[in-house]
């Protein structure tokens, strides 16, 4: 199975790079653009893991665990069939 | 007189750190202390009486900074040593291992100016009542170095109450007159947040970094020494009591 991972600036915190990146956006010509925030994809692939919803399972605790930190960052993710 | 016994204070060495030798020599300034390094793949604290983990760019800082060091074997032995009271230092990428780790209230995330930032900054010491700051006044204003990408610093709202209240915020960045200010707060951080303890007060992080400034002959002055002087005090005190 193939899992992306998206990690972000959990809400309410500050994301200094999406703020750079939004300030900077009129200076070409795009208007009206908010809520600019900058993550990060991870990708891998899981086998054996029997099912989706183990494999589910074993993701979010991945994610709570290592690949994100949830004081400072919010997650998702899916699953495709690989 | 009583003879001393030699104190012994680790510093634990991850793949990517490289303050490790400062840190190492500036503990060893101060008289009848002998530093220890800890290798990251032990988990025997070798006995040591207390320990620093410096700065630097631990597992070169891939995915979080100090996210990848929290899971290495000493790591857990250090986690053991802090639940039974013993004294940890974290300066800088040490700080956010020990954020990382859970040991530390809060997160360090991108500095808001984007830039990684190299310069003196002026601290006061916003409490003595912890090992760390037993040497310094309350208001003290001490000279030392950040440099750090990562160093702004958060926290969720009920936390930071909580700290405010259990008097864990232990060092500001401020101006030379000691006054919060603007330009004063090199990364942005909460509340111009430098440093913190746990709630037990035994677990210490701070981001500017003490063992450049360790003596008074160099251009780096002195003021760091105001920091390990506490806790090698705090942990003679230990001796003594124990």
């Amino acid at each position: 199975m193939n899992v992306r991972v998206y990690v972000v600036p959990k809400q309410g915190i500050l994301d200094p790079q999406g703020a750079a990146v939004e300030r900077s956006l009129p200076n070409l010509g795009f208007q009206g653009v908010s809520g600019v925030r900058i993550g990060k994809i991870i990708d891998l692939t899981i086998d054996g893991a029997g099912s989706e919803e183990a494999a589910r399972a074993q993701v979010d605790e991945m994610c709570r665990k290592l690949l994100s930190n949830p004081i400072i960052e919010d997650y998702t993710f899916e699953i495709t069939e690989g | 007189m009583t003879a001393v016994s030699p104190l012994r204070v680790g510093v634990v060495v991850f793949p990517g750190i490289n303050t490790d030798g400062d840190t190492h020599h500036a503990l060893e300034t101060f008289p009848g202390v002998s530093a220890e390094y800890l290798w990251h793949k032990d988990t025997d604290l070798k006995g040591v009486d207390g320990i620093v983990i410096p700065g630097g760019f631990s597992y070169g800082d891939y995915l979080r900074c100090g996210a990848i060091a929290r899971f290495s074997p000493i790591m857990q032995s250090i986690t053991d040593f802090a639940a039974g009271g013993g004294l940890v230092m974290g300066i800088c990428n040490g700080f956010q291992i020990l954020i990382e780790a859970g040991l530390l209230p809060g997160g360090l995330i991108r500095n808001t100016g984007l830039k990684f930032v190299c310069r003196y900054v002026n601290l006061r010491v916003e409490t003595a009542d912890t090992p760390f700051t037993s040497a310094c006044d309350k208001g003290d204003v001490l000279r030392i170095v950040v440099k750090h990408n990562e160093g702004n610093y958060t926290v969720d709202p009920a936390t930071f109450e909580a700290m405010k209240a259990n008097d864990q915020i232990v060092v500001r960045y401020v101006n030379a007159a000691g006054e919060r200010a603007e330009g004063a707060n090199p990364n942005g951080a909460l509340d111009d947040i430098a440093g913190v303890c746990n709630e037990a007060r035994n677990v210490f992080g701070m981001m500017p970094h003490p063992e450049n400034s360790v003596e008074a002959e160099l251009a780096g002055g002195a003021d760091g020494r105001r920091f390990f002087g506490s806790m090698i005090d705090a942990l003679r005190g230990a001796e003594v009591t124990a």
